[in-house]
């Protein structure tokens, strides 16, 4: 292992953060699978868009990021949240619209927040939660923490003005900020062909004296060290980066469905990412370097197994709502 | 209460001042001042932010020096990014800051609509109570000098469509200190929009800090004949109208609704019910407007009034910058006069 850890400019790597990297992974990925299974049954009654492929982003970069550090994601949202720590409980009490989710069952899968792991809320419109990073950001930095604010969204958000009035501010301000761009090629069925001319993310990072770098977002070791290399700068008081990591989703925009029988994609390209899949990739690598075996990988699953059934019992048992819940918390009320 | 009441006249005031020597008197704008200046010393999680702010005249002067005394992390300039500015400031809102937006026109709020409608309004109610938005915006109508179609608009209407927001539009400066205090501490985004007219005008303000409940309309004059319900602006107009329409024998009540969104619903239908007449005076446009809210909530009481009511707004057309076409184009106390000479011919007085 000590080879490859070396190409990446990774020689001090404990195999424990190894681990933790791989079980960050597959713990997103079991849990966007259950969702595929359950989700036929009707029960969980709000859009989910999965983020099956992308998962090396999110665990690698949320293993940088302290308890007190700030997540600003977006509606394909699952994964950044269990990465930085969120219980499988609330958010899929969330999804089932329980009183007992996240959001009191007022948000749904789009809308997560978990304040305790620096979760601010969610934003489903695209590009919406970076200025919110921002924000938060801004907010660490006046108080003086040294809190740095990781901010997730996809080449959609990259088309919106939001994108560069917040990442102009974050440079201007030298503000604690890593912006991650989780590139999947697609915002909903439009390739980044179609909407980008330049199609370099990373490289107008350049244009704000910030640093951009690329990677392949399907390198769970890449994620991490760029992530790494990010978080330090960020903390140091530095400024942003903006990472462009290279994925791809499998399922559709929303829904647990494959979308090339819809025509939205090539099939051809589906395959050609699934044989990319990060989790594949990472499990063989660390196999076949002997950091990893077959029994660590079984008790993995089932540990996840476990408390992924845990987390649909808990919320298929939950209550939904009270309808009085309707009109409340539209407004925080004096002194509360 | 001193306070409360509106003079006519700069000339008028300055009597009444040296006649209370007890009583300070401040300008609109020098009160919005002192309420920034008193939140920054007393909470350190204030802080102002937005385009010129740290200018040298710092907004019409409600800003005027409060770089210099409170630090560029107090006070600080911002990109011409007013979208962008606001989700900053949501953001910083929902990790515990309490930022004060200063636009100098309410022309550039529908440029941050996303984050004020779809973030700041949602973000308390979408995740079950668990975090609110501290922010206040403050934005100027401007009015007069060919401002024309993007530098004039009142644009009240829009932010009370949208639960999770309130909407507040102070006419005096005792009541632009209080509210801009009281907004500030509310925890829930505020909207307050300020009336470029007003800044020069004065009355008594207290020097410490005092809060003006948000949602409580003020009764400007009590009155048996007809209620004028007016908003910012627009107040002082149907002031001097009712003054006049006094010395005619109509006994006009003029209420300044202060805040739009809660509206105090209690005090406007109070006034309808006793005087069966009523006329709206808003600084906004008709159609679905706040004048259009208020006689919603006066049907909704079941109240049969004396006479058909009447709505004083901008005609339903941009703001033109030609001197003569703006003249024609603001309503003003005249025509609240006409109103309300014509809603009181109607019925028994």
């Amino acid at each position: 292992m000590k080879d490859i850890l070396q190409k990446y400019g990774l020689n001090t790597l404990t195999k424990k953060i190894l681990l933790d990297l791989y079980k960050s992974m597959l713990k997103i990925r079991m849990f966007e699978e259950k969702i595929v299974e359950l989700y036929p049954e009707q029960e969980m009654k709000c859009p989910v868009h999965l983020c099956i492929g992308q998962e090396a982003i999110a665990a690698g970069v949320c293993q940088h990021l302290h308890k007190g550090d700030y997540v600003f994601s977006n509606h394909r949202g699952h994964g950044h949240c269990l990465a930085k720590g969120t219980k499988m409980r609330p958010l899929m009490a969330e999804f089932y619209g329980k009183a007992t989710g996240c959001s009191g069952g007022k948000g749904g899968s789009m809308h997560i927040i978990d304040v305790e792991n620096g979760i601010l809320g969610t934003s489903a419109i695209v590009g919406g939660g970076i200025p919110m990073g921002v924000g938060a950001a801004l907010a660490s930095s006046l108080k003086g923490e040294d809190s740095v604010t990781a901010i997730f969204f996809g080449d959609g958000a990259f088309d919106e003005g939001a994108f560069y009035e917040s990442f102009n501010f974050a440079t201007l301000k030298r503000l604690p900020v890593v912006f991650v761009c989780e590139n999947n090629f697609y915002a909903t069925n439009s390739h980044q062909s179609a909407r980008q001319s330049g199609c370099r993310i990373f490289e107008s990072a350049a244009s704000f004296d910030a640093r951009g770098h690329c990677v392949d977002g399907n390198d769970a070791l890449a994620v991490y060290k760029a992530a790494q290399d990010a978080v330090q700068l960020a903390r140091k008081g530095v400024g942003p980066s903006l990472i462009e990591a290279k994925t791809y989703r499998w399922k559709g925009h929303v829904g647990p469905d494959e979308d090339w029988t819809k025509g939205c994609r090539p099939k051809e390209e589906l395959d050609y990412w699934k044989e990319q899949c990060p989790v594949k990739r990472f499990t063989e690598l660390l196999m076949d370097k002997g950091a990893l075996t077959s029994a660590e990988v079984e008790d993995l699953k089932l540990a996840i197994t476990a408390e992924i059934i845990d987390a649909v019992e808990f919320a298929r048992k939950s209550a939904y709502p009270e309808t009085s819940a309707l009109l409340a918390d539209v407004y925080r009320e004096a002194n509360k | 209460m001193p306070w409360t009441k509106i003079y006519a006249s700069r000339t008028e005031f300055e009597k009444a001042l040296k006649d209370s020597p007890g009583l300070r008197g401040i300008t609109y704008k020098e009160a919005i001042r002192e309420a920034t200046a008193q939140l920054l010393s007393a909470d350190k999680s204030v802080f102002v932010i937005g385009e010129g702010v740290d200018d040298s005249g710092g907004v019409f002067g409600t800003t005027k020096g409060l770089q210099e005394e409170f630090g560029k992390d107090r006070v600080m300039d911002s990109p011409l990014a007013e979208n962008g500015i606001t989700g900053v400031c949501v953001g910083a809102a929902a990790a515990g800051m309490k930022p004060i937006l200063v636009h100098m026109r309410t022309d550039f709020l529908p440029i941050s609509l996303d984050q004020i409608v779809n973030h700041a309004a949602k973000w308390h109610y979408m995740f079950g109570g668990l975090l609110n938005i501290p922010l206040v915006i403050r934005s100027i109508i401007g009015r007069g000098w060919g401002s024309a179609a993007q530098h004039s608009q009142s644009l009240q209407a829009m932010f009370m469509n949208i639960p999770g927001l309130r909407v507040i539009m102070p006419a005096t400066p005792y009541d632009a200190k209080g509210l801009l205090i009281a907004a500030v501490k509310d925890g829930n985004p505020v909207i307050m929009i300020e009336h470029r007219w007003l800044y020069d005008h004065m009355g008594h303000v207290p020097e410490e800090m005092y809060e003006v409940p948000l949602g409580k309309a003020a009764v400007r004059k009590t009155g048996k004949d007809v209620s004028i319900i007016a908003v910012s602006h627009m107040v002082h107009e149907a002031v001097q109208s009712a003054e006049a329409l006094q010395e005619e024998g109509i006994d006009a009540e003029v209420i300044d609704l202060r805040t739009l969104k809660p509206l105090d619903t209690g005090t406007i239908v109070e006034s309808v019910r006793k005087t069966g007449r009523l006329i709206v005076a808003d600084t906004g446009w008709k159609e679905c407007g706040a004048g259009a809210e208020v006689m919603a909530k006066v049907a909704e009481a079941g109240i049969t009034l004396k006479a058909p009511l009447v709505r004083i707004n901008l005609p339903e057309a941009p703001t033109p910058a030609s001197p003569v076409l703006e003249k024609a184009y603001y309503p003003g106390k005249d025509d609240i006069i006409e109103a309300a000479k014509k809603t009181t011919g109607h019925g028994k007085r």
